[in-house]
């Protein structure tokens, strides 16, 4: 029998919300993992927030119900790891890394699941284009392997069926390479669960998938380890064994409430909305592992996604998270209401990494050009649709109509697409060039005249 | 030796106890990796520190040693070219001792102790010399001569000088000073929160050139200026930073990534040695120095990095160099600020900021300038600071970037609605200022005497413009009269044709001065030109229908500046061609 290692104090002093005191410890380490057994046996993972001669406060990540004075802590000596190895692709588990489907817990190596940052000069720049079918997102904020991009979406709006479209779709053009999905659950419903699982047994990337579940009726404390537990994996997956990793993870809005009541339970002092000074720091440390290392084959990218409050942009969780992810893709309640799907509003959406994605090589040379073309012209037409709100649209002038014309074309034609369309970037392209024609020749001055000339219809037809 | 103990440890902040001989600012090493701290706070026999590496696995009772010396940079040649983590170890070297993970406690000497730098005196025996002096130089990149200075405080006779090949650590020369023999190296050191010493500050009377259009023509930065750059996630930034990097006419480039992400560095580390700077043609990397502390790695170190980051920008202006510093982002170390204060259970100010954020920023800013050296010759060098600022939720009226706005000489601020519609930079031409127009007006007349004339009508056609677009919005542009509407067409291509700039088009990358006040003056007498025609009743559609509109616009993708006057020549032919065939004189 394997002796089980560690010191076991029984002196809980205090508990409050997800914190518990224990008293009469000498030597607490910063971090240290702690396991607390509850009077019914079950055991819950903890870790030291603070650390004092003769005091160490513990923040626990289960179920808080059942917890009393006196239960047991026992201090590991260790951060909290967790075994990694090439069986845990297909199955799945708890946000603390239990096993939910029957079979026997993990083996293998044991990694630390705060995980260290990738050396800045290790990292290789994402550069491969991932098209997912989608032109909102391929032809005017291409998505890239190793990037981190989310999904800002609202409740009600269809953002679990086009990230599984995205799932299902992504490709790069011309490779066929190991993937896998590492799929985290942090307070979402069964029923958006079940949604996912069904997908992907459809598709067939369930064998490929990893599950990480905490879900709304779960432990919300456990939200703070189980986007941890995922990255380390990923990372595992990527780095070791050269896979192409897509980290999905929703909903980090539920995230950042755990994170917000641990704070509020330590009495912090709040900057917005309750939410702690550390906000941002504390997603950067799960966003930022996503990435390429030179010289190793594999890659993690994260794709992450929210539900904003209110649809508030500007709320703390999507204002943080959109300062650290390398852009976002926006879903828009007025476009779902008129029928649009994907319903995504390109214009506050972005891609930091397209530019090294796309071109010559990549996608096409004209890309970049017809990309921000479209920008401009978009704005252009809902700035004529605001004011034909206002005054009509015969008071509109005849270049205002033909923006107008161009924005409803757009997001009908371009944006609007079907759940199980799949274009290739080319086919996006084509599309852009048709709307773009609507325009006069010369309004089209983000453009190259060489491009203009290879690929507008008007030339193209001759 | 003495050593304290570890008696708390609460994230970043560690309280120790019995720590010998502790002053603030005093650099100790805790526990067993001998993690770098610094003394904050003393209390009877206890100690407050802040920790720059993770705490993780430290615990009470852990040993605290004092160095009794406080944080400070490694001065000297092997800076450049290097990317450096906000202690300055260097992360390529920490990469082949770590692995492609970082990992505390790795210790590295930030400049190589190993490699040989040829050097040539500029002194000899019996010369005196003076703190600031330069006594010899090395070639550190092939576009920066490293001058080797006379440390501060130190003065008296040469002794011993000689050519030859030598690491950082031998000896070069040997200065006598008091009847004391004091060996001098290449490498220095200089405490990183304390300014190095200048003889005086001068006025500002240069531009610091970025080829970027929006900048230098209409809210210039002066050489030893200071600039911040606030604006919501994804207004343009970093990328702004990042150009300002490439095309500075600056002798050296500081850019701090402080708590920003890790595949921005990784582009600035891959791309910065493919670039040629397109005045001398030699690499971009051979006067870059990189400090790298990313949003996953410890926030205290942000603090230090700032710090760090200016500390070498005054060393190499104290050579004689113009020195610019990019910091993206200043909240970040801010926030830093924020979180250590917060531990310390401080009192807040605003938004859980202390109450000293305001000073902290003002001395940032104050490190800025251009002054005349130390040393016996006349020399000038200058260091410019250029701070990103992100205000959460993209408001201005937040602590950090109200704080800023005091303190800062130029103001870029972005706008995201230009950003969405892929306006950039979008740098919002009503909120930004530059209170060193003036003094660089004087500098652009060397390109075209009467530039001034010109910008100011640039930027008042461009306000005109925003006035007359809330009347469209209400009644439409059809319902304007003809003059506004001209107002409006030149504005949208004041903007369309100058202001925008793609940082990834090969040519309009960078804009050389001349090519910028050409275009301007083109744009305004655009307007000059057609002016008299809308006066004389000529409808504004007729003006719209120039072909010459679009060449106009479509100028900043083209290399060659002639082309302007062709542009130009065509305006005229389409002005002269409309007005015969209404009958008006021009
Ligand atoms: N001058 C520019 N030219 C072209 N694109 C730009 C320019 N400035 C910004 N962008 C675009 O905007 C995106 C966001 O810019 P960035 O500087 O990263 O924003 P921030 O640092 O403010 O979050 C970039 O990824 C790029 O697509
Ligand atoms: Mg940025």
């Amino acid at each position: 029998m394997v002796e089980k290692y560690g010191l076991i104090y029984k002196t809980v002093r205090e508990i409050r919300g997800p914190l518990i005191f224990v008293e009469g410890i000498k030597d607490a380490l910063y971090n240290e993992l702690v396991e607390v057994k509850l009077p019914d046996g079950s055991e819950i993972l903890g870790s030291v927030l603070d650390t004092s001669a003769g005091m160490a406060i513990v923040q626990v990540f289960g179920a808080t119900q059942g917890l009393e004075l006196g239960v047991t802590a026992r201090f590991t000596g260790d951060v909290i790891r967790i075994p990694v190895s090439s069986e845990v692709i297909g199955r799945v588990f708890s946000g603390s890394y239990k096993p939910l489907d029957g079979m026997p817990p993990p083996l293998g190596e044991k990694r630390e699941i705060h995980g260290a940052a990738i050396n800045p000069t290790a990292r290789e720049p994402p550069s491969e284009f991932i098209q997912t079918g989608i032109s909102a997102i391929d032809g005017m904020n291409s998505l890239v392997r190793g990037q981190k991009l989310p999904f800002f979406s609202e409740a009600g709006l269809p953002h679990n069926i086009a990230a599984a479209q995205v799932a299902r779709q992504a490709t790069v053009p011309g490779k066929e390479e190991d993937f896998a999905v590492v799929f985290c659950a942090m307070g979402i419903k069964h029923e958006e669960y079940e949604f996912f699982r069904r997908e992907f047994a459809e598709t067939g990337a369930l064998e490929r998938c990893v599950m990480i579940l905490n879900l709304a009726d779960d432990p919300i404390i456990e939200r703070i380890i189980a986007p941890r537990i995922a990255l380390t994996i990923a990372e595992y997956l990527a780095y070791d064994l050269d896979m192409h990793v897509l980290a999905m993870l929703t909903d980090m809005t539920n995230y950042g409430e755990a994170l917000r009541s641990i704070s509020i339970a330590r009495e912090e002092v709040p900057t917005r909305k309750g939410y702690p000074g550390y906000l941002y720091t504390d997603l950067a440390s799960i966003y930022e592992r996503c990435g390429r290392i030179k010289g190793k084959k594999g890659s993690v990218t994260v794709f992450p996604i929210l539900t904003m409050p209110g649809g508030d942009i500007t709320h703390p969780i999507p204002d943080l998270s959109g300062y650290i992810t390398e852009g976002q893709l926006i879903f828009d309640r007025d476009l779902h209401l008129r029928g649009i799907y994907p319903p995504i509003n390109v214009l506050p959406s972005l891609s930091r990494l397209m530019k090294d994605g796309i071109g010559p090589g990549r996608t096409r040379k004209d890309h970049a050009d017809v990309s921000n073309q479209l920008y401009m012209a978009y704005a252009e037409g809902v700035k004529a649709r605001g004011l034909a709100r206002i005054i009509g649209e015969v008071g509109l002038s005849e270049r205002e109509r033909k923006y107008l014309r161009f924005a409803d074309e757009f997001e009908m034609k371009f944006v609007n697409q079907g759940v199980y369309e799949n274009r290739p970037i080319e086919r996006t392209l084509e599309i852009a060039w048709d709307l773009l024609a609507l325009l006069p020749e010369h309004e089209l001055i983000r453009i190259r005249e060489e491009y203009i000339r290879e690929y507008h219809p008007r030339y193209r037809k001759a | 030796m003495l050593k304290g103990e570890i008696i708390r440890v609460y994230g970043s902040l560690i309280i120790g106890k019995n720590v010998p001989n502790a002053k603030i600012g005093d650099v100790v090493q805790v526990g067993p990796l001998k993690l770098i701290g610094e003394i904050i706070r003393i209390r009877g026999n206890e100690v407050s520190i802040q920790c720059y590496e993770d705490t993780s696995g430290l615990k009470p009772g852990d040993e605290i040693l004092n160095t009794e010396r406080p944080l400070t940079a490694e001065l000297g040649p092997g800076l450049i070219g290097n990317i450096y983590d906000g202690l300055e170890f260097s992360e390529s070297v920490i990469r082949t001792i770590a692995g492609d993970f970082m990992k505390k406690g790795v210790r590295t000497a930030p400049l190589s102790r190993d490699k040989k730098w040829h050097f040539t005196p500029k002194v000899k025996n019996g010369d005196k010399v003076v703190e600031g002096d330069i006594i010899g130089t090395t070639r550190e990149t092939l576009m920066i001569e490293h001058r080797i200075l006379v440390p501060v405080g130190l003065s008296g006779v040469i002794r011993e000088i000689k050519e030859g090949d030598y690491t950082i650590t031998d000896p070069i020369a040997t200065l006598e000073s008091n009847g004391k023999k004091i060996d001098l190296t290449m490498m220095q050191t200089w405490p990183v929160r304390i300014p190095r010493p200048y003889k005086s500050r001068l006025p500002l009377t240069e531009p610091l050139l970025t080829g970027q259009r929006v900048i230098d023509s209409f809210f210039p930065i002066a050489k030893g200026g200071t600039a911040a750059i606030p604006g919501g996630f994804g207004t343009g930034k970093t990328v702004t930073l990042h150009q300002i990097a490439k095309w500075a006419a600056a002798d050296i480039i500081l850019y701090i990534g402080c708590g920003e992400r890790g595949n921005e560095m990784a582009d600035v580390v891959t791309h910065f040695p493919e670039l040629e700077d397109p005045r001398s043609g030699k690499k971009l990397i051979e006067r870059t120095i990189m400090i790298a502390n990313v949003s996953n790695m410890p926030v205290s170190a942000r603090e230090a990095s700032i710090y760090m980051g200016v500390t070498i920008a005054e060393y190499f202006r104290d050579q004689g160099y113009d020195v610019a510093i990019m910091a993206d982002s200043t909240s970040r170390w801010a926030e830093a600020l924020r979180d250590i204060s917060g531990r310390l259970e401080e009192i807040p100010a605003e938004a859980g900021y202390p109450a000293y954020l305001p000073e902290r920023i003002a001395e940032f800013y104050e490190r800025a300038g251009r002054v005349v050296t130390l040393g016996s010759e006349y020399r000038v060098g200058s260091v410019t600071i250029m701070g990103a600022v992100s205000p959460p939720g993209g408001d201005f009226s937040e602590p950090v970037t109200s704080l800023t706005l005091r303190f800062v000489g130029t103001l870029w601020a972005l706008d995201t609605a230009l950003a969405f519609r892929r306006h950039f930079p979008a740098i919002n031409w009503l909120m930004s200022f530059s209170r060193y127009v003036e003094l660089v007006s004087k500098w652009w007349q060397t390109y075209d005497k009467e530039w001034l004339k010109y910008k100011t009508k640039a930027t008042a056609i461009l306000e005109e413009a925003s006035k007359i677009e809330e009347i469209a919005r209400i009644i439409g542009e059809k319902a304007l009269p003809d003059d506004q509407r001209l107002i409006l067409l030149v504005a949208e291509m004041i903007r369309e044709g100058f202001l925008v700039q793609h940082a990834f088009h090969e040519v309009d990358t960078y804009c050389e001065p001349e090519k910028q006040s050409k275009l301007l003056r083109l744009l305004i007498e655009f307007y000059e030109f057609t002016e008299p025609l809308i006066k004389a009743g000529i409808p504004i559609e007729k003006i719209r229908e120039f072909k010459s509109i679009v060449e106009l616009m479509r100028l900043k993708e083209r290399r060659e500046v002639e082309y302007i006057d062709k542009v130009k020549n065509k305006v005229l032919e389409e002005v002269k061609t409309l007005a015969k065939q209404y009958g008006v004189e021009v």
